[in-house]
């Protein structure tokens, strides 16, 4: 494989994981939000911070990063515990833009320069890069997955299915709604900042542009197309995303035309995304397991 | 009669200048099915609100098993053995009837944080579910989508979440209208089972006869006000409650 395949590879990686953190809050507990790509850039801002000013190893910076988000997450999961729907897309909305423009203004975050030098991950003594960085967030996309399937099996799960589904009857069974939601919003959140720790250590250099609001609406596009609620959805969604540019690469100026010719074919055809229920996939599927029993 | 189980103590609820509820007060007793009437707009619902907590009141006290709970959010009502059903059913559309039953049997994990980490999709969660669906009749539907069945079985899911909480006290908001009549008699059997098995019952019904044939006792309101209160007999009779329902002049024939 060419490096360049590898590059393209570990990107799609690190936004699938970052979509999967979504998942959680807008597919699992039914919380709309617009803003992801700022928790992604808290992350990436946290991780590199603290390996390059802070001189810590990214191993040991990472705790830190996600416990850093997570919190951020926490406090900007609060609005979701008044507005609803449409209201609390608008304000995720502006708590991305709100982000970005403290990355982008204030100098402790390098402000429009962003942070440069960024030291690469060191595992067992040796510096992470190519084919051993992309083995490491295909690890790291892995424990993801695993914690989002055990995330979905627990009862803090069912309660957030049930607060998607209709907070009213939850919370006449016992389901906090303030408990549940933020809880999905420090999962989803820490995600994101796990995203962005490996997006600025494989980059190497980050500024406030990368997660700006367009990345969070490309975000969200991934785990709508790929099946919102399901568990790799997401990652089906990152990777057609990801790899759709890369074959239209003659169109690039066409690429959020097509985004938006993609999404509404997909609201259209199969609104319950690629996996979602009742979509081709999982018909052919029940199909082909229905045939051979 | 000992303490009642749940007593309200001039309850009032105003939003802005409407008095929804109008210091209304009164007692349920352990083992009773107790109605709660009224012509449309008379607060009814309002009444249930204050009591599983989606409402706090205005003013007044609201006691379950002795202990304040006015000002309760709903999921602490639940935990405390209040289940409730909804005027206009709220089921879990996407998850399966056996799901939706299965997210009230987890009341004791949601408070812990240990405890809710725990896995749900256990064989005895899906054991104890279905012995409930197998209470109200719906365990031939269990797999089935809760939001492709129709109004009869919505009901009666209603119902088996809200005894897969264990409550002590059972409110039911109009659990009998858009039913057949067959559905009706069925759900009345129901809640007469509901009540043998020790569950007090406070509900709401606008079906005349349904409430009368059910209820120990009844209370009525009008307009936020407490008009009568007494056995179906004595309400039948009462000639404040005959003008609210009829106007006046009208013909005493309430059913």
């Amino acid at each position: 494989m060419s490096e360049y395949s590898i590059t393209i590879g570990t990107l799609i990686a690190i936004q699938a994981i970052v979509a999967c953190g979504l998942n959680v809050i807008v597919g699992y507990a039914g919380q709309i939000s617009l803003g992801h790509a700022a928790f992604f850039g808290i992350g990436a801002y946290a991780s590199a911070l603290l390996t390059t000013a802070g001189g810590l190893s990214f191993w040991s910076a990472l705790p830190i990063v996600l416990g850093i988000t997570g919190l951020i997450g926490l406090f900007l999961g609060l609005p979701s515990l008044r507005l609803r729907e449409d209201f609390l897309a608008i304000t995720t909305i502006g708590i991305n833009f709100i982000v970005v423009s403290i990355f982008q203004y204030v100098p402790f975050f390098g402000g429009a320069l962003g942070i440069g030098g960024i030291p690469r991950i060191v595992l067992f003594g040796e510096r992470l890069r190519g084919v051993s960085f992309f083995f490491l967030t295909g690890g790291f996309l892995s424990i993801t997955l695993l914690i989002c399937w055990l995330f979905t099996r627990s009862w803090s799960g069912l309660a957030c299915f049930a607060l998607r589904e209709d907070e009213t009857a939850a919370s006449s069974m016992g389901v906090s709604p303030v408990r549940f939601k933020l809880t999905a919003f420090i999962l989803g959140t820490a995600i994101a900042g796990l995203g962005g720790a490996l997006y600025a250590h494989s980059m190497r250099f980050i500024s406030a542009t990368d997660f700006g609001f367009p990345m969070s609406v490309m975000i969200l596009s991934m785990i709508v197309l790929g099946g919102m609620g399901t568990l790799w959805g997401p990652v089906l969604g990152a990777l057609v995303l990801g790899i759709l540019p890369e074959l239209f690469r003659p169109l690039t100026d066409y690429r959020m035309f097509l985004y938006a010719a993609l999404l509404l074919l997909m609201i259209r055809f199969q609104p319950g995304g690629l996996l979602g229920e009742n979509s081709l996939a999982r018909r052919t599927f029940s199909r082909l397991k229905g045939g051979k029993s | 009669m000992g303490d009642p189980l749940l007593s309200l103590r001039e309850i009032s609820m105003h939003f802005g200048g409407l008095k929804a509820l109008d210091k209304v007060s009164f007692d349920l007793h352990e083992g009773e099915i107790l109605g709660l009437i009224g012509p449309n707009g008379a607060g009814k619902t309002t009444c249930f609100n204050t009591v599983s907590g989606v409402y706090r009141p205005t003013s007044g006290e609201i006691r379950f098993r002795g202990k304040r709970t006015d000002g309760l959010p709903p999921h602490r009502m639940a935990a405390l053995g209040i289940g409730r059903t909804f005027q206009i059913v709220r089921p879990f559309p996407n998850l399966s009837v056996l799901e939706n039953v299965i997210v009230a049997l987890g009341l004791r994990c949601y408070g812990r944080l240990l405890s809710s980490c725990r896995p749900w999709k256990g064989r005895r969660a899906r054991e104890d579910a279905m012995k409930i669906l197998a209470q109200v009749g719906l365990e031939s539907q269990a797999r089935q989508k809760a939001g492709l069945l129709p109004l009869g079985n919505l009901r009666r899911l209603e119902l088996a979440r809200a005894l897969a909480l264990k409550p002590q006290l059972l409110l039911l908001d109009e659990s009998f209208s858009g039913l057949r009549h067959e559905e009706i008699a069925q759900q009345e059997e129901l809640v007469r089972k509901t009540r043998e098995s020790g569950i007090s019952i406070l509900l709401i019904e606008h079906n005349m006869r349904v409430a009368m044939g059910l209820c120990d006792r009844l209370v009525v309101l009008d307009h936020g006000v407490k008009l009568a209160e007494g056995t179906p007999e004595t309400i039948r009779n009462d000639p404040q409650v005959i003008r609210a329902y009829l106007g006046k002049g009208g013909n005493a024939d309430a059913s």
